[in-house]
């Protein structure tokens, strides 16, 4: 213990030496217990052999995720091939795929008026729209923002953190600040009187509800996939672009030829979990707007909870018919995505 | 040693003591817990309610668990529905949950005091089939009826219509005096089927077919949906409330009304108590009575009732406290410092006095009384339905979609008569 890195002359400050303290008082049992399981890891590494005990760590997170994430899966599956009101899988009786035969049956996919669950098409086509938008906006925007941020630009620090702060913010409180600044009265109408305009209901028009859902989204989230970016461009090595320079390279040339190509690994962590993210959204928007007017910002997930959980007849089956709809679409969109990304690393 | 014996003699005496003195009060307490929301100030009365019961029932503990209106709606089916529900709730969908209801007249010293004071109600909470149960008692009658911003109509010089006007009548009134005054909100309805109704039912619909079974779209209905859609077109309804919101979600009026933005708000009379609140000497106010239409002049009755859960695991207890509170003078004291209209036959006879009530408080609460005394059968056969919040619910949804664009009007009543049929059929499904 006394050539502990902790317990080095370096460390001998007042202060670090307190530090040290601690650090040994919160070491030691550590150390005492792996000195403890040494021996029957040996044992069992001795019966199993050393490559199977990677299985060994890995079961305690898979109990961990089975329990928390396999088995409400599970659960969901068993629901949805059942009907009725009942809570408890058990009393439910089995109606094989009649929710998924109600939830499809459509005259036509591209008008959810011609669908008998039309709530839940809409809600994919709003969805649809909502990810297009959004995730173009998002994808641009962070990009845009990341390329100025790793300029050597004054208070690069400062913008860095005011780009990022939204991003600490819940959802809901996040919704509630824009819809304070777009209602009726709200600041941005303050604005427009103001300025001699009149006022506009945002929340009234099917197209302004739609952008201020994906302006919103955007607002608050971009700032995660900046940073995601800015650390892949300050991976990039400095030298290639000091070639570049050297080869007096135009600026849009090394951002074609250089920086995009090595940034693409980081682009498609962004343009993937922007996906997942805008496929999955639900308090926000519906914070924002409801889902309304009308249908026009109902995405599938408030469809889900509201058939769920804030209709009289909370219609479990269906809602989690529609979970699994949403899920395998949402795997297979990931899969597309690693395929794509593959095949540029090729 | 020496020094632990007289930390371990105080220890054991301690644990004797409490054994001996604190052990067999503190068994014998049964809590019971009360789910509770309020639109006012009536959980502070019935917490204060509640401390003086257990002052004299020491032996029962309630716990008051206050919870907004979208708990009772959305989180308490789920808790009930798993067994884990309270002993007792203040409820709206009386008819939803009566499945889970505790009947409590085997219980009960007196079943025909319940009767002949809450039996008209009772028949709401009882499961479809049952003509016997008491499940509970009525915490307020509900009649919905419109607000009046009096001062707006006296700046726009325009006369109030009177009492046996029409809903078009008044609909051109507040149209006119919106436009004098810059009023963004002429008419408000808050966006709930049952608000629905109350137009609806005067407008001569019949909501149930010959067999018993709902038959919602028919001539009084369309009447209704079409005055509705056509006040949006006109301006007489602003499309924020109903056209803001999707699905089956709520949209009330009352900001817009304490702000005197709206000149006539269609709500009803459990507001009364946070308008006096809120508005205080801002502008006048008045409740009138319900318009009238073909079929009348009826508002919709409604109201929340304290509900007892088969699910607890002390009956009797329950049915102890239940018997507390639903005693007269308990009540009429819990009617007259919540300023709700009673659902207590006896004390509605009586007339209760509402000593903490202003002016126009007291002349509110005397129009929505008067308004009771009007309501239609089908109003309250409506109200009494099982599976009236998924008519309801169908309706909103469904109007919402066509006044915001979204679908036609004759699309909205296909729409509604499937969703209705298809959700008593997930019901039924055994």
């Amino acid at each position: 213990m006394t050539d502990s890195p902790l317990a080095s002359p370096s460390a001998r400050g007042t202060g670090a030496a307190v530090l040290a303290e601690l650090g040994r008082v919160v070491v030691l049992p550590v150390h005492l217990a792996m000195r403890l399981l040494d021996g029957p890891m040996r044992g069992i590494q001795r019966v199993i052999g050393a490559r199977r005990m990677a299985y060994l760590f890995l079961l305690p997170n898979f109990a961990f995720f089975g329990l928390f994430v396999f088995l409400p899966i599970g659960i969901n599956i068993v629901f949805s091939v059942t009907g009725g009101t009942a809570l408890f899988p058990s009393e439910r009786p089995y109606v094989g795929g009649d929710q998924f035969a109600y939830l499809l049956d459509c005259g036509s996919y591209l008008d959810p008026g011609t669908c008998r669950e039309d709530h839940f098409w809409r809600g994919v086509a709003n969805t649809i729209k909502f990810v297009v938008f959004q995730v173009a906006a998002m994808v641009l925007l962070s990009l845009i923002t990341a390329l100025v941020l790793n300029m050597k630009i004054r208070g690069r620090g400062f913008f860095r953190a005011v780009y990022f702060f939204p991003v600490l913010l819940s959802p809901v409180v996040v919704a509630l600040i824009w819809k304070w600044i777009l209602q009726r009265d709200g600041l941005l109408n303050a604005a427009i009187t103001t300025l001699g305009g009149q006022k506009i209901l945002f929340f009234v028009d099917p197209s302004w509800a739609m952008f201020w859902a994906v302006f919103v989204s955007v607002w608050a989230h971009m700032g995660f996939y900046t940073l995601i970016l800015l650390a892949g461009l300050q991976a990039i090595p400095a030298d290639l672009y000091e070639a570049a320079e050297m080869d007096a390279t135009p600026r849009w040339r090394v951002l074609l030829r250089i920086t995009l190509p090595l940034l693409w690994p980081n682009m498609i962590v962004v343009i993937v979990l922007a996906l997942i993210k805008g496929a999955q959204t639900f308090d926000e928007v519906f914070v924002l707007t409801g889902g309304g007017p009308g249908t026009a910002t109902l995405m599938v997930v408030q469809y889900i909870y509201e058939t769920a959980f804030s209709n009289q007849v909370q219609n479990f089956g269906l809602a989690a018919a529609a979970s699994v709809v949403l899920g395998v679409v949402l795997f297979v969109l990931t899969l597309l995505q690693f395929a794509a990304a593959r095949r540029k690393e090729v | 040693m020496r020094a632990a014996t007289p930390v371990l003699m105080s220890f054991a005496l301690s644990l004797l003591a409490a054994t001996v003195f604190g052990g067999p009060a503190a068994a014998d307490t049964t809590t019971l817990r009360m789910t509770w929301y309020s639109d006012g100030n009536e959980g502070e009365v019935m917490a204060d309610l509640l401390k003086r019961f257990h002052e004299q029932n020491k032996d029962i503990d309630v716990v008051l668990d206050q919870v907004p209106f979208k708990a009772i709606n959305e989180n308490l089916p789920v808790q009930l529905a798993s067994g884990q529900g309270p002993d007792m709730a203040r409820v709206v969908d009386m008819g939803g949950l009566s499945r889970y209801a505790l009947d409590l007249r085997p219980l009960l010293k007196d079943p025909a005091y319940w009767d002949s004071n809450f039996g008209p109600f009772l028949a709401w909470m009882r499961p479809p089939g049952e003509t016997q149960a008491i499940p509970g008692f009525m915490t307020q009658l509900t009649v919905s009826g419109p607000f009046v911003n009096k001062t707006l109509f006296e700046q726009a010089g325009i006369a109030m219509p009177g009492e046996t006007a029409s809903w078009e009548d008044w609909a051109k009134a507040v149209k006119e005096v919106a436009g004098k005054v810059q009023a963004p909100f002429p008419l408000a309805l808050d966006r709930s089927g049952h608000r629905f109704y109350a137009l609806a039912v005067s407008e001569g619909t019949k909501v149930f077919g010959a067999n018993g079974e709902p038959e919602v779209v028919d001539e009084g209905f369309k009447r209704t949906a079409q005055l509705v859609y056509d006040w949006h077109k006109s301006g007489v309804m602003s499309k924020e409330l109903w056209g803001s919101v999707s699905g089956t979600a709520y949209r009330g009026a009352n900001d817009e009304f304490k702000n005197a933005q709206v000149v006539m708000y269609l709500s009803g009379s459990w507001q009364t108590s946070q308008f006096a609140k809120t508005i205080g000497n801002a502008f006048d106010w008045v409740a009138v009575p319900n318009p009238c239409g073909p079929g009348g002049c009826s508002s919709m009755p409604g109201g929340a009732g304290l509900i007892a859960f088969k699910g607890t695991k002390h009956p009797k207890e329950v049915a102890r406290l239940m018997e507390y509170l639903a005693s007269e003078p308990v009540l009429a004291e819990f009617y007259a410092r919540a300023l709700f209209v009673p659902g207590h036959l006896g004390l509605a006879k009586k007339g209760i006095d509402y000593p903490t009530a202003s002016p126009d408080v007291a002349a509110a609460l005397k129009v929505f009384t008067a308004s009771a005394a009007k309501i239609s059968p089908i109003a309250y056969r409506t109200q009494g339905y099982t599976n009236s919040r998924i008519i309801f619910n169908a309706v909103i949804s469904r109007l919402g979609q066509a006044v915001s664009g979204e679908t036609t009007l004759d699309d909205a009543y296909k729409r509604i008569t499937a969703d209705v049929a298809q959700q008593i059929a997930e019901r039924n499904k055994k």
